[in-house]
């Protein structure tokens, strides 16, 4: 039995009067990966953004290998994380991909995969570049190493992306529909990567529109639909045979 | 040919007290910087009991004009500063001078104007760039210092430079407060030589070459910290 990595305990998350996730649990064992499929609306990204608290939720516990996220009752009823400084540990142990990537544009390649370690887990400059040059030797980026964010396509954007987010050795990756700022040529490369995490047994969670991507690497699909959970389940078995309207209709759309 | 010659004698004089024109620049160049950022910095804050300061700084002193300030912090703390403590302290030599008033109303209102063009370029960072920050887990005064800050630099520094040459020809406003930097020093020139036009000319020369100097080094700074936008694939 593998041990839980990232557990999603009752989340609820309002924008104004827009109740947005309506109250969701997952759980991740460690090696899972779990896909969130839905249509647009359907609050999956908000809810990959509550995991590491890029939205706080409004309720609800999120915990990564055991830790609790420890939240506090604000002035205006909402609960937001206690300690700062325990919240941003936490951060280290998720590792996010973007969908618009988000490299952080005046940094070059190989500074982009080293900030982290080095500024943030304070390793040596020596060895952040030593581990640098393996990531993207891996995701295959390393012609670009000196070259800055606007020099490359999308797709090797998002894999320099993968590469810095792995840089900070997170227990669990986070996608966020990874591919769909994308050109259809360059899609398939971006998924190779992914596809080569999750046959590393890395623990993942990931917002996507690519149906065939869950099919084939997910270990559970979950569907959302208006904030909640509408079915969950073994990805083919999912796909074959939708039990709800709501996951056939979408399907048959995807 | 006279004027001509009239022009060039003046300038040893005048480019003797260039070394205090760019001293004035500098100073205030780099305190309007950090003043400048810390103000924005507040403005942004979200925080009334610091934005609303911030704001009433800059409203004042951008609009009021700089020559209106001067003389205000000159005789307005030349008047105050003897009545106090600081009439006896190991301060005084130093404050009789005009040189710092002039420095502290030439810092302010540079500030004043740094702080609306930082204020602006940091509003325009995209949103992503600072939440892939925190999604490593940086705390935020080193999101600010490592990702906001250099990149709202990056992006306002045509403007600074542009606000940098200005301070350098505002700086001719402390001649008005007996400061003999190049223009204070062309005023005395004509007052001797009891010619108007030709130590004007020399400054104006002065000013004109050393504009032309600093527009070329910040010229090549900024290609420098704007490659990443610049470079070819």
């Amino acid at each position: 039995m593998a041990a839980t990595a990232l557990s999603v305990n009752n989340i609820h998350k309002s924008f104004g009067s827009v109740e947005v996730l309506k109250g969701v649990s997952f759980e991740a064992k460690s090696g899972d990966v779990i896909s969130l499929i839905g249509s647009s609306g359907s609050g999956k990204s908000t809810l990959l953004r509550c995991i590491n608290y890029l939205e706080t939720p409004d309720e609800g516990q999120i915990s990564v290998s055991g830790e609790v996220i420890r939240t506090v009752k604000g002035k205006d009823g909402k609960f937001h994380a206690a300690d700062k400084r325990q919240l941003e540990h936490i951060r280290t142990r998720l590792g996010m991909v973007f969908q618009s990537f988000n490299l952080w544009s005046h940094k070059t390649i190989l500074e982009n995969i080293i900030e982290g370690p080095i500024h943030v887990l304070g390793m040596t400059r020596k060895d952040a570049i030593g581990e640098a040059e393996l990531l993207m030797e891996k995701v295959g980026i390393t012609p670009k190493r000196d070259h800055y964010p606007n020099q490359l396509s999308g797709g090797q954007q998002q894999r320099a992306a993968i590469a810095r987010a792995l840089a900070m050795k997170p227990e669990v990756m986070l996608f966020d529909e990874p591919t769909s700022a994308l050109d259809p040529e360059l899609v398939n490369e971006v998924l190779l990567v992914i596809k080569k995490l999750a046959e590393e047994g890395r623990t993942m969670v990931m917002v996507t529109h690519e149906m065939s991507l869950a099919r084939d690497i997910s270990s559970e699909v979950i569907f959302l639909h208006k904030g909640l959970v509408e079915e969950r389940g073994a990805p083919k078995q999912m796909m074959r045979d939708p039990q709800s309207a709501r996951l056939r209709q979408f399907l048959q759309m995807a | 040919m006279e004027t001509i010659s009239n022009v060039v004698g003046f300038l040893p004089a005048l480019i003797k007290a260039t070394p205090l024109t760019l001293l004035l620049t500098a100073v205030a160049g780099v305190f309007g910087l950090v003043i400048g950022t810390l103000v924005a910095l507040a403005r942004l804050s979200g925080r009334r009991i610091l934005s609303v300061p911030a704001y009433v700084f800059t409203f004042a002193f951008r609009g009021t004009p700089l020559l209106v300030q001067i003389y205000l912090i000159y005789y307005g703390l030349g008047q105050i500063l003897p009545g106090t403590w600081v009439r006896h302290s190991f301060l005084w030599p130093y404050l009789r001078d005009g040189l710092w008033y002039a420095i502290f109303a030439l810092s302010l209102n540079q500030a004043s104007y740094n702080a609306e063009v930082i204020r602006g370029a940091i509003k325009a960072i995209p949103r992503g760039q600072i939440e892939a920050a925190k999604s490593i887990g940086m705390r935020s005064s080193m999101i600010l210092r490592r990702i906001t800050l250099p990149q709202a630099f990056r992006s306002c520094l045509p403007v600074l430079t542009g606000d940098l040459i200005i301070l350098l020809k505002t700086t001719s406003l402390a001649s008005t407060i007996t400061i003999l930097e190049v223009m204070g020093t062309a005023r005395m020139l004509q007052r001797q030589s009891l010619l108007i036009f030709e130590p004007l000319i020399a400054a104006g020369i002065i000013y004109f070459t050393v504009v032309f100097i600093l527009t070329r080094v910040m010229g090549v700074v900024e290609k420098r910290l704007t490659r990443y936008r610049t470079a070819k694939a």
